[in-house]
């Protein structure tokens, strides 16, 4: 195919249109990710989440100059929340990297969550695996972490950054969200602020709670992103993370069960789809519907009958 | 194909500060369903072409009120299609004088909508346009 | 119980009105009441909230006599292309009758660049004149006596650097900088919430303006050293009250910037002045500017302990909405400005530019400009308006909205202290994000019909193009960079380096004050663009955080 040839020779413009077509979920969709399928694997994933305000923007871009010094290159998945009204996004958080804009090494792609129930996270791990098969050495998520979808779309990172600020209770509402018991890594950004000492016990009480047997315990990292201060530290946490995931063969266990997992969901939504698309849709259930409600049927003949069929 | 969103980049090249036409575009665009990128001030040509890209856009909406339009939108137009973007929609606005539009449509700009114009007849015009 | 009777008057006429204006549902949308009475200024007290003019609050005015003692200065804002066009602008408005220059400066200019920088494409001359270097500061004030003439620089993030080049000039006209007056805008906190040309971040900037008070109130006493702007951020879309309140936060964080520094709030806050955008709906702006003097007044005296009542006065230059010129219809633009001068003028400003009637499409020919400064004279010498001062003072109307815009204004300053003071809310998006919001609002108003702009939304008619719009030539770029790049070679170069090299140096130590050695380098013909690359490199750039 040639978007997908263009796209191993490094066309820019065949990553973008590729990204569209399965953002868009268009005919060729899957054909593309079969073809570059055998090239992904190689990127070090890393979600970055956090609060709003708490700075994820800039921190990101801070980082990312960290690891273009390192003479890496970085692909960019900046995810905004669509507006439930119109449908519409302003997808505002490249402005805050704009001087990364023209570096060859980086590559920015801003979505909108779109309001797909789960689909989010599946396209969001097919837009990070043709960033991969790019060539990007890392690829970064970058969401607000204040839903459960959000927390799934950083399921597919090796790392999770969890990005806090001190004082405007934040603290609480990340332990609402969940988000706290997916951080592999800890920043608490605007370190200068009142009450980052406080933040920074809280967590730690956290994660004394937490009752798992762990093997790594998420170290907490103090930043000012907009004076580039802390980040050095940062990335050492985010690579000796990365490390343990590699000495402790937890990397290929995650990516494992990851792979698993993908494979599973897709199946759930092409039966879903099925359903959706040619059963209940049809006549024939209708009808099936109808006995039911004129107790002449059960739901539970019709469910085994649906499921002969469909699984014939 | 329900998935399927406009997704318009909304623009300040060259040095004008004057942004209020521009975010208020913007968020037209957004309430009328659009993914709406926004750049920010003092962008370059080259850099708003590059967002472009990687964004694929459908739209490149351009606001200028300091009179370098003419230098600036057909220079865009240009980086456009030569980075193959030429199927992109460009258009303008801000302080233009009608003695210009012709040129800038020579030029490649799709519509220049000038002061006043209702933020309903930009979204109008994108609809009927976008392939 | 006051007014017993009267409220119950009152009650009964909202009801009869009621029932009858139902029928005119666009009517239904105005913020403000159908009538004022007494009721509505209870409390009033004339010596505590009025007071005589001149005197504090100040709210009918800063000076005793007002305009029967002079009129208002009437300057224009103007600037184009090179140094040679504007100078011939310059001269043309002298001898009309204008009283005061005001410097407009192309955006490069403005925001630090050479002309011959890539950066500067296509913007060399379009909304100012472009100055990369003393020699164009030169030609610009070429047989204008500076000894004479006051001048209005709308200057902010290079404020020093122009100031430089203006009391070099000055120098060699033999002109002593004691003697100079003027304005240099030098706000930067409306450009990163409104207006855009900003070059530094918040505290380097910060820095340059306090070293500007320091050095002018030894040096330069008589010139203006700071236009805190609301103009911009009412022209960004805000409502009055916002603009006047975000503009006095604004204000309050310069004061305190110099008080910080190690100022007196007495050496300096005399030379504050204010910047205001006379908009449409006249009663509500005269309230706005007496709303704007009292507070001011209050905050200088009771939270800064200010002594000198010059320290307390609002002066206020005062510019028509450009936002409100309409490209439709453009004759209608002229008494829009008329409305908006009366507006100013009522409201007690010091000095005014009107805006041409063809500025929604261009800068402005000669011929428009002319027509907007007769605007001002025919206001002036036969309206009347100029004939009493505060000649709506007692006004139950304008008395309560003037009290409805200070509270507003109070409360909004409230806010922003408790968010940590203007610099702290313009980095967090906050002033921006209002002013979003305000303007946002504007918009669907107008397009839902709920505002009326005649000529956009209603009494449409099909027009012809307008002809005769002023041009800038696209070869003002080419040749003003090779100008200077002519300028470039002739200096000596050893001088410059080294006058540089000791700016540099300076702005890495916090405790220098930067105007001697800016003067220093403008004087070796040093540009602009190097100048503020220098200080690029010590203090980095501003970078934008756009909140939509």
């Amino acid at each position: 195919m040639d978007l997908v040839k263009e796209l191993f020779e490094g066309s820019r413009l065949a990553l973008a249109r590729s990204i569209t077509a399965v953002e868009n979920e268009y005919d060729n969709a899957i054909e593309i990710m079969q073809s570059i399928y055998p090239k992904t694997g190689r990127a070090r994933i890393l979600g970055i989440t956090g609060a709003p305000g708490a700075g994820k923007s800039t921190l990101t871009d801070k980082v990312v100059k960290h690891y273009l010094d390192q003479g890496k290159t970085v692909g960019i998945v900046a995810i905004d929340p669509t507006s439930p009204f119109s449908g519409g996004a302003i997808l505002g958080d490249r402005i805050r990297m704009n001087d990364l804009t023209l570096n060859e090494n980086v590559f920015i792609r801003s979505m909108g969550t779109r309001g797909s129930l789960g689909g989010l996270s599946k396209k969001t791990a097919d837009v990070v695996k043709l960033m991969d098969a790019y060539g990007m050495d890392i690829v970064i998520v970058e969401t607000v972490g204040v839903g459960q979808s959000e927390v799934d779309i950083v399921k597919n990172a090796d790392t999770t950054l969890v990005v806090l600020v001190p004082g405007l209770g934040d603290d609480i509402q990340a332990i609402k969200a969940g988000i706290l018991e997916i951080g592999d890594v800890f920043a608490i950004n605007k370190a200068d602020r009142d009450g980052c000492d406080r933040l920074n016990v809280e967590i730690e009480m956290m994660l004394d709670l937490d009752s798992r047997e762990v093997k790594w315990r998420p170290p907490i990292k103090r930043t000012i992103a907009s004076k580039d201060q802390g980040v050095e530290e940062l990335i050492e946490a985010l690579d000796e993370h990365f490390e343990f995931l590699e000495d402790s063969g937890e990397l290929q266990e995650r990516r494992a069960e990851r792979t698993r997992n993908e494979i599973v969901a897709m199946i759930n939504e092409q039966i879903g789809r099925y359903v959706a698309e040619k059963v209940i849709t049809s006549d024939e259930f209708n009808s099936q519907v109808d006995a039911v409600n004129a107790r002449e049927n059960d739901p539970y003949t019709v469910v085994s009958d649906v499921m002969a069929k469909v699984l014939k | 194909m329900a998935e399927k969103r406009i997704r318009v980049i909304v623009a300040k090249p060259g040095l004008d500060g004057h942004d209020r036409g521009a975010k208020v575009v913007a968020r037209a665009l957004r309430d009328a369903g659009f993914e709406v990128i926004y750049t920010g001030l003092r962008q370059t040509p080259e850099q708003i072409v590059e967002a472009a890209l990687s964004e694929d856009v459908n739209v490149v909406a351009l606001s200028l009120l300091s009179g370098a339009h003419n230098t600036l939108f057909p220079k865009i137009v240009e980086l456009l299609k030569a980075k193959g973007m030429g199927d992109v929609l460009v258009i303008g606005g801000g302080v233009i004088p009608d003695a210009d539009i012709p040129g800038l449509k020579d030029a490649g700009v799709a519509a220049v909508f000038t002061p006043g114009t209702p933020t309903g007849d930009i979204v109008k015009f994108i609809n009927e346009h976008v392939k | 119980m006051a007014y017993e009777s009267l409220k119950e008057q009152i009650a009964a006429y909202n009801a009869l009105c009621d029932e009858k204006s139902a029928k005119t549902p666009e009517r239904q949308n105005l913020k403000y009441n159908r009538l004022y009475t007494p009721v509505d200024i209870e409390g009033f007290d004339y010596e505590k909230d009025l007071g005589m003019p001149g005197e504090f609050p100040y709210t009918r005015g800063v000076q005793p006599t007002m305009y029967r003692g002079r009129f208002w200065t009437m300057r224009m804002y103007a600037g184009f292309a090179t140094a040679e066009e504007s100078n011939k602008r310059y001269r043309y408005l002298i001898e009309s009758g204008a009283t005061g220059l005001s410097c407009a400066f192309d955006l490069p200019t403005q925001i630090g660049y050479d002309s011959d920088d890539i950066i500067s494409e296509g913007e060399v001359g379009k909304v100012g004149v472009a100055i990369d270097s003393l020699k164009d500061m030169e030609i610009l004030f070429d047989g204008i006596d500076l000894g004479k003439v006051s001048t209005s620089m709308t200057i902010n993030a290079p404020a020093s650097v122009l100031l430089a080049m203006y009391i070099a000039v000055a120098e060699k006209q033999g002109v002593p900088s004691t003697a100079l007056m003027g304005t240099i805008q030098n706000d930067i906190l409306k450009e990163y919430a409104a207006r855009g040309t900003y070059i530094f971040p918040p505290k380097p900037s910060m820095r340059l303006i306090t070293n500007i008070f320091e050095y002018c109130s030894q040096n330069v006493p008589k010139w203006n050293t700071i236009s805190i702007s609301g103009y911009h951020i009412r022209e960004a879309g805000s409502t009055a009250a916002q603009e006047i309140a975000f503009t006095i936060a604004d204000g309050i964080a310069y004061v305190e910037a110099a008080l910080k520094a190690g100022l007196d709030v007495d050496t300096f806050a005399g030379r504050l002045s204010f910047f205001w955008n006379a908009h449409n709906n006249v009663l509500e702006e005269v309230a706005k500017f007496r709303a704007s003097r009292r507070l001011w007044a209050d905050i200088m005296k009771n939270r800064f302990g200010a002594k000198k009542p010059k320290s307390m006065m609002l002066r206020v230059h005062t510019q028509t909405a450009g936002s409100m010129l309409t490209a439709q219809q453009v004759d209608n633009n002229i008494v829009r400005v008329a409305l908006q001068t009366a507006a100013a003028v009522m409201g007690g400003t010091q000095s005014l530019h009107t805006n041409s009637r063809d500025e929604a499409l261009a800068l402005p020919t000669e011929a428009s400009v002319q027509v907007a400064l007769r605007t001002q004279q025919i206001v002036a010498y036969e309206s009347g308006l100029a004939d009493v001062v505060d000649p709506l003072g007692g006004s139950y109307y304008v008395e309560a909205m003037t009290n409805a815009i200070y509270d507003e204004a109070a409360e909004y300053i409230k806010k922003i202290d408790e968010i940590g003071g203007a610099v702290v809310a313009i980095e967090k998006g906050y002033i921006q994000k209002e002013i979003q919001e305000s303007a946002y609002k504007w918009q669907m108003e107008v397009e839902s019909g709920l505002r009326t702009i005649v000529g956009v939304n209603k009494f449409q008619v099909e027009e012809k193009a307008p002809e005769g719009l002023l041009r800038v030539d696209s070869s003002v770029g080419v040749n003003q960079s090779k100008k200077t790049q002519e300028v470039r070679a002739s200096r000596d170069q050893a001088a410059c380096d080294a006058a540089l090299a000791a700016l540099k140096a300076g702005a890495a130590d916090e405790s220098v004050n930067l105007m001697p050695l800016i003067l220093d380098a403008v004087k070796t013909y040093a540009t602009l663009g190097e100048i503020c690359n220098v200080l690029r490199e010590v203090f980095g750039e501003y970078q934008a955080h756009a909140t939509l």
